[in-house]
């Protein structure tokens, strides 16, 4: 004979939130990426090229960037591929996701479309391209 | 009016069984480290002037998880902290409470490590610690993960320094031979060479074996001024030196991923503090959230050179006899690795390592020197402690 187990937790209230993330003082990298192109920021006081981008120097302090377009030409750095996926990505295949140092001397951290696993190294060569999505314009490499 | 500073000693430590704790509450939790605690040390509650609670969740049904658990333990009243640094978030705690007798602020401190991670749906978790990088930049798109970081060094890793998968489940199968030993570890079972390499990968390179479980627990140190501590024990543990760091937010700002950055200066300082060098330490516990961390800490806290790591652990360097042991109480890999406890719980083992009350485990004590290495994040926040009987 089995004796009913006794339920001892119970489940709080959910809540949930879904923050607005500003994207006004970053609007021309935004854009860029809408025109397939892809920017890095460059402080006009002290040179320091920044990616991701930024509105303030964190080097100088100062709020003056130019805006660099970035080729697309660069090298693995390193890269995972994630089997076991967050929440939100649950759905998606099992993706790979590099750090690449791109020629213009800025690392880029993106996913990578991987067609052939053996050419995956470090040391490979990468193109950064601007890719369109649903939910706003992304980037990603693909592999040389 | 501060007018010295003063020695701060570990008077009195309790620990939680560390595990799936659905049994429990978070303050229920938090009550099995702190009267143990308290015991150890001979004091109560009213003896303390300030308490700092190092929890790193974003999930509680309460907003002010802190102040639950300090009401729980008896506390209402007292100085009231939280402290977060992601999975250094008892380390944060305990320099906290350091800097409260330290300045003379304060008589007796105590620093309470607590966190419940299993009652949340583990794909949630693994979003909620995957976003511990630049959100917009990493996750957003491209959905990071925190074993996916930890990845990416073990790859660079096994590129510079031809590091081997091997090498990584010798980690693990000494943090579970360790922890099976361990009443209080989450994992007390033994596994294998092979049951690591044959176990699922969940970040390539990284298998299931290489990451730390997501558990509950919760530790608890008192600290007390010099005075009151000699008048307490004939074996106080001080806290010698303390070294903190930070790096930053992207991993794409980092110039290489063979190591922490924020490890090796923290250490360096916390080296300075004591002046003393790794090679004079009897025993140490570091932050193995990976195995690959685990590696990349001997490296970064200098008990051997940058890319040995690897060898080092697989010809048995870090277990007990050998030149430093290493997570002898099972490590965040088979302990368990709730976040904001996990520093706090360095402190409880390497106490009872230094008071030499830390059974079939204990390690050599000749120097009476330990070092507790708390990384947040990956390499974003580090906290490196020396302890000194």
């Amino acid at each position: 004979m089995t004796t009913p187990t006794q339920k001892t937790t119970t489940n709080a209230k959910p809540i949930t939130f879904n923050p607005e993330m500003a994207t006004r003082k970053l609007s021309e990298f935004w854009r860029g990426l809408e025109n397939g192109k892809i920017y890095a920021s460059k402080c006009r006081k002290c040179g320091t090229l920044s990616f991701p981008p930024v509105a303030d120097c964190s080097r100088c302090m100062s709020s003056d960037p130019e805006w660099i377009e970035i080729e697309g030409e660069g090298e693995i750095e390193t890269f995972t591929k994630i089997m076991i996926r967050p929440k939100n990505f649950a759905d998606h295949s099992p993706y790979t996701v590099a750090v690449a140092k791109m020629k213009e001397g800025v690392k880029v951290l993106a996913s990578i479309t991987v067609p052939d696993e053996g050419k995956l190294k470090i040391g490979a060569k990468i193109k950064l391209i601007t890719k369109k999505a649903e939910a706003g314009s992304t980037y990603e490499f693909t592999l040389q | 009016m501060v007018t010295s500073v003063n020695r701060v000693a570990i008077v009195g430590v309790g620990h939680s069984k560390f595990g799936d704790r659905r049994d429990v509450t978070l303050p229920e939790l938090g009550f099995e480290a702190t009267k143990p605690a308290f015991e150890d040390a001979g004091l109560t509650p009213r003896d303390i002037d300030f308490v700092s609670v190092g929890i790193s969740g974003v999930w509680y049904e309460d907003f002010l998880p802190a102040v639950v658990v300090s009401e729980y333990s008896g506390l209402a009243g007292k100085g009231l902290m939280r402290c977060e640094a992601a999975c250094a978030s008892g380390s944060a705690a305990v320099t906290s409470a350091y800097n409260m007798v330290r300045t003379g602020a304060s008589k007796a401190t105590v620093a309470i490590g607590i966190e419940k991670m299993i009652g949340v749906e583990p794909l949630t978790m693994m979003e909620v610690i995957g976003r511990a990088g630049y959100y917009l930049w990493e996750f957003h798109n491209f959905g990071m993960t925190f074993p996916g970081y930890y990845a990416m060094h073990a790859t660079q890793h096994f590129h510079r320094f031809g590091t081997t998968d091997k090498q990584l489940a010798a980690v693990a199968v000494k943090s579970h031979k360790y922890g099976s030993m361990n009443s209080n570890a989450h994992f007390q079972k033994p596994i294998t060479i092979n049951d690591h390499l044959t176990s699922r990968v969940v970040a390539w390179p990284l298998k299931l074996y290489d990451c730390c479980p997501v558990s509950d627990g919760a530790a608890a140190v008192i600290l007390a001024s010099e005075d009151l501590a000699r008048s307490l024990t004939d074996s106080p543990v001080w806290i010698d030196g303390i070294g903190i760091s930070s790096d930053t937010a992207n991993m794409s700002k980092r110039p290489d991923y063979i190591g922490l950055q924020a490890s090796v200066t923290a250490a360096q300082q916390a080296y300075r503090m004591s002046n003393i060098t790794p090679n004079q330490l009897d025993i140490a516990n570091v932050h193995d959230c990976f195995t690959i961390a685990e590696i990349m800490a001997y490296e970064d806290l200098g008990f051997c050179e940058k890319g040995k790591g690897g060898p080092f652990v697989e010809d048995g360097q870090t277990e007990m006899g050998g030149k430093i042991p290493v997570n002898l109480d099972g490590g965040l890999k088979s302990k368990g690795h709730p976040l904001g406890a996990t520093g706090v719980s360095m402190m409880v083992e390497l106490t009872r390592q230094l008071r030499k009350q830390a059974g079939k485990r204990q390690a050599a004590v000749k120097n009476g020197l330990a070092l507790a290495h708390n990384v947040g994040g990956t390499g974003h926040y580090c906290y490196v402690t020396v302890l000194r009987s």
